[in-house]
């Protein structure tokens, strides 16, 4: 089955308001692997799971390319995670996701950390609303490995409300007033936090639940601003 | 036989291996029911809503070992919601209420209590022996109760679990009368371990087999424990990870040296490279061998490990051990009887340092492989073909190739010809997971050759309900057939109804059945649960072209003498 092209020119931003480039320079101390949230869209005719191609996720690749045959590269397009799949028990993923975290910091054996309880739960359900939809979705953050996967989600679930025409237009917007829209999520602290900022795995253990909000509402929130966003909540 | 006395045909009805056998000899006349069914010590429940708690210990009250399970195996996927069943709670209060000599209990993929636990540890006081598998809904405190009351527990096996963690106090909980332990597994335990309690309590147990600790055991713990196992079958290490220390490491040998009845070892966690070499001396006395959690070991690590491992006949590891590495398990270990390559890497697009040649050269080299799971990012025919004829007598063969829908790597064309050759060559093929760019021509071998076959696990392949057609009419032993992401439609669903009778169950997700479909499914076979999932909530991912809202996401079937189920969540709805 052929994949479908993604529009390129469809490019939904989840970082902070007012550009890419910007939420880069905006000097807030990010994890390397902080990316804006970029919620790309198809066009009309989408295919099922599997066939849709997405941006190449961060590498992890420690292991020198051995042994490959020569044809046997990384396809030109990833497909994207379907749900389940490889099928690999969720106490064995939770498992080496606990390690690669550890080893990833290089620290000392430590106690059981946020990080290490982010792994642990077979699921990690969230809800997640975006203002103007009727209703909310869930899902298991324990089901993704990046913010890209989680981002490339969210788009599929919340596709229904895009706005626009086939040209240019097909971004995830409000749908009442068809701005622009950003990810937050609530934290164990009960604050409102952009998604994006933290290492993947202690955003998983912190998030209790995902609210998808226009770009307006958004402006001023940053890592820790505890007061503006208690009242949006 | 009637004419013997009940004593001498129950004695008979002792040297009858398996439980269909005695299933059999029940269905002879009356009398024999009778006998048999007093005199049956073990129970297997492949599906605990196949049939009532309450009617199994009522024919069976004198059953000492009870197996059950209960959620389908895709489950271990997440493709199961939570919160769909498998309740231990009733098995557990049945037996309490009627089946007072119980002393072995096994569940896996079920939903246990602390409370239900807490009955367990309170109902049977022979209890003996807990095996919980990829279980979850319960936590230490349940464990501390299994722990105090079980004055004579000799196995505590828990397997993969999700077990909450409160803290350390179960496992002081042993009361100082307790010596019975053979069995001890806790690697799935999160939490800390006092390392004192826990030396005390292995100090206690002169009769400990099998030990496997978790990541919160230290070096030093472990050698002080290993001085007091010296027959040690089975041990699963904790950590070992520590700052290198040459004394720390150079006890844990020492130890490990005395453990001469040590066949198999498993943790490793993250260990570091540094700490291998001290487990060289014990390799040559090797059948089974878990590295299968350990990223931080390299291929090189690996192989000077496994090399001296020359007895081994189970091996789990993980992808970075690269197909070089996998020829050298080919050559040094030739009783090699079961091989799983788990990848290190979940993301499809990611990269896979094993391919179809490490499979080639252990099929040539471990010509006693009968299991086998194997992840890998690339499959050829010709790989497939040369595996088959080398090793025919494979039981469990399970292939993942990570990507959906892959060719064959050199020549693009679909895996058929090569799965073909599996279920023709290996004759006594049971289970079979296929994976890669497969058509309804693969099925078709299936349904032909695999005569054996009892468990078939199906992704992302096919074309047409002919495909699944094939396997229902051809796979007279299929017990459990599981599909996702197949183009398998109503017309495969009812193409055999009654086949679904000799079944334990069908599980089929993001396939094509609808809703009418299943309806008419449901009345054809009143004899079967009819489950469907469509969750509102997000835990699958939305179709973008569910154009037909009748389209059913999630189908479970399996047949039944309990009726449907009054523990169903409001996302099951049972047709």
């Amino acid at each position: 089955m052929a994949g479908v092209d993604v529009d390129v020119g469809t490019e939904l931003r989840l970082g902070l308001p007012g550009g890419g480039a910007e939420a880069a320079k905006a000097g807030k101390r990010g994890f390397e692997e902080t990316i804006d949230l970029k919620l790309t869209l198809p066009t009309a005719g989408m295919e099922e799971a599997a066939a849709v191609k997405t941006e190449p996720a961060a590498e992890k690749t420690k292991r020198p390319a051995e042994a490959a045959a020569a044809d046997a590269e990384k396809p030109p397009a990833p497909k994207a995670q379907a749900v389940g799949w490889p099928p690999v028990r969720s106490y064995r993923r939770n498992v080496m996701t606990v390690q690669s975290v550890k080893n990833k910091k290089e620290e000392e054996p430590e106690k059981q950390q946020p990080t290490a309880n982010a792994g642990s739960n077979s699921s990690a359900f969230v809800k997640v609303s975006m203002d103007g939809a009727p209703y909310l979705r869930k899902v298991d953050l324990n089901m993704y490995n990046s913010y890209k996967d989680l981002s490339i989600a969210l788009k599929k679930m919340f596709s229904t409300f895009t706005t626009g025409n086939n040209l240019n237009e097909g971004k995830l917007v409000d749908p009442v007033s068809g701005a622009d829209v950003v990810t937050t999520y609530e934290d164990k602290d009960g604050d409102w936090m952009l998604v994006g900022d933290v290492p993947w795995e202690m955003f998983v253990a912190s998030c209790k639940r995902l609210r998808i909000m226009k770009s307006s509402e958004a402006i001023g929130l940053a890592p820790r601003t505890k007061d503006k966003c208690k009242n949006k909540s | 036989m009637t004419y013997f006395p009940e004593e001498v045909v129950e004695h008979i009805f002792s040297f009858l291996p398996s439980h269909s056998d005695r299933n059999t000899v029940s269905l002879v006349c009356k009398v024999w029911y009778e006998i048999e069914r007093l005199s049956r010590r073990s129970v297997f429940v492949g599906n605990c809503y196949a049939v009532r708690p309450e009617q199994v210990v009522r024919r069976f009250p004198n059953v000492r070992a009870l197996t059950v399970k209960g959620k389908p195996h895709f489950a271990d996927f997440n493709l199961v919601p939570p919160d769909w069943g498998g309740y231990a709670g009733p098995w557990i209060e049945a037996a309490a209420r009627s089946c007072v000599g119980l002393e072995e209990l096994r569940m896996k993929r079920m939903v246990v209590s602390d409370e239900s636990l807490e009955l367990l540890a309170r109902s049977f006081p022979r209890f003996k022996a807990l095996v919980l598998i990829s279980c979850e809904g319960f936590s230490t405190e349940g464990l501390a109760d299994i722990a105090s009351h079980c004055k004579h527990l000799r196995e505590l096996d828990l397997q993969e679990n999700d077990v909450e963690d409160r803290g350390p106090r179960w496992l002081s909980s042993f009361p100082d009368s307790c010596t019975s332990l053979v069995s001890l597994n806790f690697a799935c335990i999160k939490g800390e371990v006092d390392s004192a309690s826990l030396e005390r309590l292995v100090a206690k147990s002169p009769n400990l087999r099998s030990l496997r600790l978790n990541r919160a055991v230290s070096v030093d713990t472990l050698s002080k424990i290993l001085l007091r196992t010296p027959n040690l079958e089975d041990l699963g290490t904790g950590n070992l990870t520590e700052e290198f220390q040459t004394e720390s490491y150079l006890r844990l040998t020492n130890a490990l040296e005395k453990c001469k009845m040590l066949r198999s070892l498993s943790g490793f966690w993250d260990a570091s490279p540094a700490c291998v070499p001290f487990i060289y001396p014990l390799c040559h006395q090797l059948t089974g061998l878990n590295l299968s959690y350990t990223p931080t070991l390299e291929y090189s690590d690996l192989t000077k490990m496994i090399s001296r491992c020359v007895k081994l006949q189970r091996l789990w590891v993980l992808d970075c051990i690269s197909d070089k590495g996998l020829q050298v398990v080919a050559s040094s270990c030739k009783d090699l009887q079961e091989l799983r390559v788990f990848p290190s890497d979940f993301y499809v697009a990611g990269y896979s340092a094993v391919t179809e040649e490490g499979l080639v050269a252990i099929s040539s080299g471990c010509r006693k492989l009968t299991s086998l799971l194997y992840f890998c990012h690339q499959m050829t025919n010709e790989a497939l073909l040369t595996i088959a004829k080398n090793c025919p007598n494979f039981i469990r063969f399970r292939l993942c190739i990570l990507e959906p829908r892959k060719p064959d790597a050199t020549t693009n064309q679909p895996l058929d010809e090569g799965f073909g050759a599996i279920v023709r060559e290996c004759k006594g093929l049971r289970r079979l997971s296929i994976s890669g760019l497969l058509t309804d021509k693969v099925f078709m071998y299936i349904g032909k050759y695999a005569k054996q076959l009892e468990m078939l696990s199906i992704a992302f392949a096919g074309d047409s309900d002919e495909g699944m057609m094939h396997i229902m009419n051809g796979c007279k032993n299929l017990r459990k057939l599981e599909i996702r992401d197949s183009p398998f439609g109503d017309g495969a669903l009812l193409g055999n109804v009654a086949k679904y009778e000799t079944m334990r169950s069908l599980w089929m997700s993001s396939c094509n059945v609808t809703l009418k479909g299943c309806e008419i499914l449901a009345s054809k076979m009143p004899m079967l649960n009819v489950e469907i999932m469509n969750e509102l909530d997000g835990s699958c991912e939305m179709e973008e072209n569910s154009v037909d809202p009748s389209r059913v996401e999630k189908l479970y079937v399996y047949r039944t003498t309990a009726g449907a189920r009054d523990d169903a969540p409001n996302f099951v709805k049972i047709l």
